[in-house]
């Protein structure tokens, strides 16, 4: 690691502008928990097999382990700390809680993000569907029908973000 | 993951110019094979060369000769939710749609997609021996835990699979593969772009280091009446194939007239036998004449200790999605079996 090759990169996370000296081979992942503190998001398996990491980039959801946080360069991130709106729960959140769709938790930052961006994409109508475009994300505890229930709740309550 | 250096360019001679030839230069577009390969040091980089930038090829375009052009750099969502594709090339929406997770579909370019490389389990362990990964150590799989490695078109040195869906329904589609580099320009028809192991495992297609992917054409004909891509795994979504087969029928009054049979999971290269195509012309499109071409696709296959099943999995999968291929509302969502 040589100073020269540090990256001048900046991100817009949660509405706040940081602007990072960073080496190319940093992860999202690993700037958000490390160099910034934003531990709500995960690292599970830490090469795109579990889905924990997921976070928005421009409104759409990645896996923030597969990406380089200098390809990221002037992009708008949202993280699980950034999606209430102040005290007020997001939607998605507040029917997690109702649903029960969480046990030990450690999934559930990624997959509330994974589930708005899936909403967003407005690609799922039946729950069969719904199932599909959130396979990214594993939950181990079995918490799974409560996932499914909660995202259901939120699009047949009709969502607004 | 080894210390590289990073820049970003913004046209394609640029591109070019950085990778110089050099194989420790690599591209980085969606990054979500790369990143994996350099972080558990299966590849080494001195340099990545990010493209995104290069505009030019993340769009879909029509083509003067009735088909489309597909933007290297455009990602695997974009492609599968294009109101284009999903109309005229259905089962490449479907096929896409099948593969990875959401996630990864939005990262994931076309361009990348015909690069990735396989998930072999030992070519992902370092400390055990792999040709693909260091040509002349030896093949872990044929004599390890193979359950999910070829079973036609292998050889002794190697018996990996080529992991994509898209690609399976792009070699049933004919797809032509666009490709520049020092020397200019050229396509490969898609049968083409990816290659056997034979004694050298370790190349994965015919690409020359320092071309780039700009783009891949499909045809004019796109099999929206009577397609269907089939998907088998351990699990019902976000896992590989065992076995995928993409189906593309044209029948007329009852007849055969086109067939496109591609398979998946089963070789180091999307994989069609021309034999069996040519088999179904003029046939009527039922369950016995499907079953003959699906004999002669695993023709002289042959399976190691932990993946035998594979052959007549694949046969079955064939008949089954040609049926499907019939009635494609009966598809589901993931390319799961039809209920």
């Amino acid at each position: 690691m040589t100073a020269k090759n540090t990256q001048t990169t900046t991100l817009h996370i949660n509405g706040y502008t940081h602007v990072l000296s960073i080496e190319p081979w940093i992860s999202l992942l690993d700037i958000l928990r490390e160099h910034l503190q934003l531990t709500g998001t995960k690292k599970g398996c830490d090469h795109g097999q579990c889905g924990a990491c997921t976070v928005l980039v421009n409104g759409k959801r990645i896996l923030s382990c597969l990406a380089l946080g200098v390809m990221k360069d002037g992009a708008q991130i949202t993280t699980i700390e950034g999606i209430s709106n102040g005290t007020e729960l997001h939607p998605v959140q507040k029917a997690f809680i109702e649903h029960d769709a969480f046990q030990c938790g450690y999934c559930t930052p990624g997959q509330i993000c994974s589930a708005i961006g899936m909403l967003n994409e407005n690609k799922a109508e039946t729950r069969e569907e719904v199932q599909e475009l959130m396979s990214g994300n594993l939950c181990r505890c079995g918490a799974n029908k409560g996932i499914i229930d909660a995202v259901m709740a939120v699009k047949e309550g009709g969502y607004n973000e | 993951m080894n210390n590289f250096s990073y820049t970003k360019v913004s046209t394609l001679a640029d591109a070019i110019h950085e990778i110089d030839g050099d194989i420790r230069n690599k591209i980085v577009a969606g990054g979500t094979n790369i990143n994996d390969l350099l972080r558990y040091f299966i590849t080494k980089a001195d340099k990545l060369v990010d493209i995104n930038p290069v505009s030019e090829y993340n769009s879909i375009v029509r083509l003067e000769n009735g088909g489309i052009r597909l933007g290297a750099l455009h990602t695997n969502a974009d492609t599968a939710y294009d109101p284009i594709v999903e109309e005229r090339y259905p089962l490449l929406s479907k096929a896409i749609l099948a593969g990875a997770s959401a996630q990864i579909r939005n990262m994931a370019t076309n361009g990348g997609n015909l690069m990735q490389r396989t998930r072999c389990y030992y070519f992902y362990d370092i400390h055990t021996p792999c040709n693909k990964r260091d040509l002349g150590s030896g093949c872990s799989a044929i004599n390890g835990y193979n359950r999910i490695h070829a079973v036609v078109g292998q050889s002794e040195n190697c018996i990996a699979v080529f992991p994509s869906d898209m690609c399976v329904a792009l070699a049933a589609l004919q797809a032509t593969v666009n490709i520049s580099g020092p020397n200019g320009e050229r396509t490969l028809p898609f049968a083409d772009f990816h290659r056997l192991p034979g004694d050298t495992p370790n190349i994965d297609n015919n690409l020359i280091h320092g071309e780039i992917i700009t783009s891949i054409d499909l045809p004019e004909k796109g099999f929206e009446k009577n397609y269907s891509y089939l998907k088998l795994r351990d699990r019902s979504s976000y896992a590989f194939a065992l076995v995928s087969v993409a189906t593309g029928l044209d029948i007329q009054n009852n007849v055969v007239k086109e067939a496109r049979i591609a398979l998946g999971g089963v070789a180091h290269k999307p994989w069609r036998v021309l034999e069996a195509e040519d088999f179904l012309i003029g046939k009527e499109p039922v369950r016995e004449n499907f079953a003959k071409a699906a004999d002669l696709i695993l023709k002289g296959a042959q399976g190691y200790e932990h993946n035998s099943f594979k052959i007549e999995l694949a046969k079955r999968a064939v008949i089954r999605n040609c049926m499907m291929a019939l009635n494609p509302e009966v598809q589901r969502p993931g390319a799961k079996p039809s209920v």
